[in-house]
């Protein structure tokens, strides 16, 4: 069972993406009993799991190509925190991708990437080897271009060709690290940390560099963040999975498991990379709020408000100190569920009223009240009210960025809160104090799209208000710490 | 003695042949160049059997199969050729045509 | 061992039989032939695999009075990717080569010089005399330039002749190199030779038959004749050209290199085909960028993807004993000659479908064909990333086994080549996927039957599996593998 239980996760998003390719466009009904009953069944077996590696087991399946490729699926603690996210964010993106598509064309294409792409972050997540991360990492990037493409239109095409454009070589940097790495330690996996001591500190130094190109192209690190306000191009639920879901979740999971599974926490700080990282983090932090304000679009601010908040969790993991990497660790869940109540609420606002720009906001929180309220609660989060989920993680980030003597990271997390308060303010204000155009319409006849929203937005509230308890994400963050990464 | 001979002609039929092969733009000089390398190598080959007095089977055998091979070679160059010639009118490469 | 008799004979029968038989059983028996032959390759496969190299002396004389002919891993592995390459271009063709489409000269012609260069890829896959080798070559040349000329247009027949001209200079070259070898030693046996007291001659010898291979395996700057004469062909014989031919030529270089004189290996010598290797990966992607055509694009693309096979003489052994998981790039070079093989006749295949739809294969006009032909897109998309070594895929182990060689030997540039080559060939197998997931459609397409698509698909699915299930065919690769390919040269 303990071998199986790693593939049989990974299954279950990848034979509904396998079986679904095949679907005729017109069978709905199978294929989203396909899809939903794939992301319950996960769900359950997550939720098992959580208990048992609560409890200190953890499962491996192995499976060996050629010689020195080890393809190895284990679930640790940190596996577990980013497939929970993961796996409940499909279900109910599917919920609201189904209704979002209606019944329009090319359905089974999108639905056989979409959970393919979930596969892909699955077995990222579970990845116990370098190699098997990297060729999950791939497998996402190349699943992920189909949905960037979906409208397959000029801009989605051109937003679909950037991805690449920046994704590829990040990868070959990726590669280049990873096989630099391996050619001097031998296969690394992330239980048996490599012996660093045979390669000098400056090939160590610019292998660090080279990784942090790599994932950091997902993370959208600036300058490399280009992409992701470009593929704005694509649908709602493509959005909700490149932000909260997947993609740049997987480049900030990345930079953790290269810090603390591949470095080291220690090794980084005697590299002197550590600090380095912190303020690019912070750089973007900042140049991703600063941007924003600057965005009339609602998706196109989101998108550069979700380049400021990611690197959070990089700069969580950077800091090398347990406090500031539990609030990195906690953000990786916070930001997803905040995220993505947003771009639902964005999605229902231009597919329900027909509003795109800020501008078009006056006025549509009493007709469309129920996406109105989730939209606020997921803005006040983002800014970091208490006692919402934003607010969790910059404090734990505030506490490590002292305890690891950076007080300046204070100065950044004020920054980015009077910034965040200054892109999203606006726009609450006009929803909610503003009277309507003349010729406004929408309305929220639309269970389907409304209720994911509406149970991520509770999830904002409810991991505030219950970070005490052991089974929050504060609580799974800080026995990710304490037991595997502590001193 | 006889042996430098046959491996100095040998060479220089060889050489004819590689210069005709290369340079020639008619294609069937080329194809006449290319047997006239095989006949080189084949004394070449021929006289290395000889080797010390007692005649060595073993190139004769090869040169006999070498002259199969060469024949059919030249044989399916002749074809293209002359398909060349019936369909363009011209026995020389496209891009090689001194006067297009 | 009566399945390596059957591999080599088999084809030549068949290629008789054609010509024999009335036209309505010419498909059938050409698929006939294809489904033995795949039998007797997995047959031969499993026998190797369970007792190691199968070893046949011609008429029971050993050298080096007969010759010699021994299936090691790497000869079965080559057989077993020809045979599935083989089968699924007779599916293919069985659509493709009508007389109805193609006329009835170039589709009686097709089966027959299909069958000819099944049996003298066989022949020299397992060949250990250098003579027999030139022989097959020879039959393999002259089936590949007969199969460019099949369609008889102008284009096709002046393609084909520049392709002869380029495989006779190399024939010539290569049958010089053998005379040297035979008047300086007395035998052309490759066992016989590797125990060889060496001779002044042998460098020469070898620089003249490793010139004459170059010059048919289309290594830059030898590589003029390739595009032109593989885009000229019809696709089911593009595919055989591309995906096949060239790696008989370069299954000789490997022989003569690393088993019969591996002690002639300078250096320099390396270095140098693997600088026209790593020219010819640039060179060859710069030039698939800018063309318009995807049979084009995939031609150049095999230029491109020939250059990497070369810079397995400097990195074999990589970091040797010391560091074991690096000493593969032998079994990485083997790797990618087989993940291209079985991914450049996807492409080709699915570019033939492409045709057989819209009539051309200009990327304009295939514009929006994924609507269409999502199977054969799909085809192309998996075989493309096996072409730019993604992951999880042949092509991916072939690159890294191959650079980790190069990094813990220290040889960076060549590093650089395989990921700079990567990007490239995404680059330029990126056009016409953008194309084709266009929205618009230019040309209305005619249906192609979802058989024929299913062809190149498994195809490429099965360059793809070679990646996922890299073990075993990793294991059969080391069966009967010279020692050079472990110490480097």
């Amino acid at each position: 069972m303990s071998a199986a239980l790693p593939v049989l996760i990974l299954l279950t998003s990848l034979v509904p993406a396998g079986v679904t390719f095949f679907l005729a466009q017109d069978s709905h009904s199978l294929r989203n009993g396909l899809n939903l009953g794939g992301a319950i069944l996960k769900l359950g077996l997550i939720g098992w799991m959580l208990f048992s590696v609560a409890g200190g087991a953890s499962y491996e399946a192995i499976l060996p190509l050629a010689p020195g490729l080890v393809m190895l699926l284990r679930v640790d603690a940190l596996a577990l925190l980013f497939i929970s996210l993961s796996a409940t964010l499909w279900f109910l993106t599917t919920i609201y991708a189904i209704a979002y598509f209606g019944t329009k064309a090319e359905l089974s294409r999108f639905f056989g990437f979409f959970s393919l792409c979930v596969a892909a972050t699955t077995g990222l997540a579970l990845s116990g080897s370098l190699i098997s991360f990297f060729i999950f990492f791939e497998l996402l990037t190349l699943s992920t271009w189909p949905l960037v493409a979906h409208k397959q239109d000029k801009p989605s095409l051109s937003a679909a060709r950037l991805y690449l454009v920046y994704a590829l070589p990040g990868s070959a940097a990726l590669l280049w690290a990873i096989i630099w790495l391996e050619s001097a330690t031998g296969p690394v996996l992330f239980t048996d940390p490599p012996d660093l001591s045979v390669l000098e500190p400056g090939a160590l130094r610019a292998i660090f560099a080279l990784f942090i190109i790599g994932v950091g192209v997902k993370a959208a690190i600036v300058p490399l963040h280009g992409w992701l306000p470009a593929a704005m191009a694509a649908p709602a639920p493509v959005s909700a999975l490149l932000h909260a879901v997947a993609v740049v979740k997987a480049g900030a999971f990345g930079v953790v498991r290269i810090i603390y599974d591949v470095f080291g926490a220690a090794n980084v700080v005697a590299l002197g990379v550590g600090v380095p990282l912190a303020v690019l983090a912070s750089a973007t932090i900042i140049w991703g709020s600063l941007r924003a304000l600057q965005q009339d679009e609602i998706k196109k601010r989101l998108a550069f408000s979700t380049v400021s908040q990611v690197s959070y969790i990089v700069l969580g993991a950077a800091l090398a100190s347990p406090l500031a990497m539990i609030g990195g660790l906690v953000h990786l869940i916070h930001q997803g569920l905040m995220k993505i109540t947003l771009f639902f609420c964005a999605g229902i606002y231009d597919e329900r009223a027909g509003v795109r720009t800020i501008a078009g906001l006056n006025g549509l929180g009493p007709r469309m009240p129920w996406t109105s309220a989730c939209f606020s609660l997921g803005a006040l989060g983002m800014i970091g009210l208490p006692p919402l989920a934003g607010f969790v993680s910059k404090f734990y980030l505030g506490l490590g960025g002292l305890d690891a003597g950076a007080p300046w990271v204070l100065g950044v997390l004020v920054a980015s809160t009077l910034l965040n308060a200054a892109y999203f303010l606006p726009l609450l204000y006009r929803l909610w104090f503003l009277p309507a155009a003349e010729d406004a319409t929408g309305d929220e006849r639309a269970p389907a799209l409304v209720g994911p929203a509406v149970v991520t937005a509770l999830a904002t509230l409810g991991v505030g208000l219950l970070a005490a308890s052991p089974i929050s994400p504060l609580g799974w963050a800080t026995l990710i710490v304490t037991r595997e990464y502590g001193p | 003695m006889s042996l430098t001979v046959f491996a100095l002609t040998g060479a220089a039929l060889v050489g004819l042949g590689v210069y005709g092969l290369l340079a020639l733009p008619h294609l069937l000089r080329r194809v006449i160049a290319f047997n006239l390398t095989g006949s080189g190598l084949f004394l070449f080959f021929g006289a290395a059997g000889a080797r010390g007095g007692a005649v060595d089977p073993v190139p004769q055998a090869l040169i006999i199969t070498g002259i199969v091979v060469a024949l059919s070679a030249s044989a399916l160059a002749v074809g293209l050729v002359v398909a060349l010639a019936r369909s363009s009118g011209k026995v020389v490469l496209p891009d090689e045509d001194p006067a297009p | 061992m009566t399945s390596l008799v059957v591999l080599l004979t088999l084809p030549l029968v068949a290629a008789l039989a054609v010509l024999a038989l009335p036209e309505r059983r010419r498909e059938p028996l050409g698929l006939l032939t294809v489904a033995i032959g795949l039998v007797a390759a997995l047959t031969l496969a499993a026998s190797v695999w369970r007792s190691g190299p199968v070893l046949l002396t011609l008429g029971g004389w050993t050298p080096p009075l007969g010759i010699a002919l021994r299936a090691d891993g790497l000869a079965v592995a080559l057989i077993l990717m020809s045979a599935l390459v083989m089968s699924a271009v007779a599916l293919a063709a069985r659509f493709e080569m009508r007389a109805t489409r193609v006329g009835p000269r170039a589709a009686f012609g097709f089966w027959v010089l299909m069958a000819l260069l099944w049996g003298a890829l066989n022949a020299v896959y397992v060949s250990r005399d250098l003579f027999n080798l030139y022989v097959g070559i020879e039959l393999l040349s002259l089936a590949a330039v007969a199969l460019v000329a099949l369609s008889g247009t102008a284009k096709a027949l002046a393609a084909a002749l520049r392709y002869m001209i380029f495989a006779l200079v190399g024939s010539v070259l290569y049958l010089a190199g053998v005379v040297l070898t035979y008047a300086a030693h007395g035998v052309l046996d490759i066992g016989l030779l590797a125990a060889r007291m060496p001779a002044e001659s042998d460098a020469l010898a070898l620089g003249l038959m490793t010139a004459g291979l170059l010059a048919k395996t289309a290594l830059f700057p030898f590589h003029v004749w390739l595009p032109t004469a593989h885009a000229a062909a019809p696709a089911p014989a593009s595919a055989l050209l591309s995906a096949l031919v060239p790696k008989a030529s370069f299954l000789i270089l490997i022989r003569l290199w690393f088993e019969a004189m591996p002690d002639l290996a300078s250096s320099a010598a390396v270095m140098m085909l693997a600088v026209l290797g790593s020219i010819a990966v640039i060179w060859g992607g710069v030039l698939a960028l800018v063309q318009s055509r995807l049979k084009l694009i995939v031609a150049y693309s095999t230029v491109a993807q020939l250059g990497y096979l070369f810079l397995i003489f400097p990195l074999a052994g990589g970091g040797g004993s010391v560091q074991p998981w690096s000493a593969g790039a032998w079994t990485g070079a083997m790797f990618l000659a087989l993940s291209h093989g079985l991914a450049k006749a996807a492409m080709f295949l699915a570019a033939g479908i492409c045709i057989a739809a819209v009539g051309s294969d200009r990327l304009g006009d295939l514009r929006g064909l994924v609507r269409h032909l999502p199977m054969t897109v799909a085809a192309l998309a998996l075989a493309a990333i096996t072409l730019a070594g993604l992951p999880p895929s042949g092509g991916f182990t072939a690159k890294y086994l191959l650079m980790t060689s190069a990094l813990a030997a220290g040889q960076w540039p060549l590093a650089l080549v395989l990921v700079g080559g990567g990007l490239l060939a995404a680059a330029y197998l990126y056009r016409p996927m953008a194309a084709l997931f266009a929205r618009e459609a230019r040309i209305a397409p005619r249906p192609v039957p979802r058989i024929w698509q299913a062809v190149p698909l498994t195809l490429a699915a099965s360059a793809i599996l070679l990646g996922l299930f890299s073990a075993t065919p990793f294991d059969l690769l080391q069966i009967g593998r010279p020692e050079p390919a472990e110490e480097g040269l």
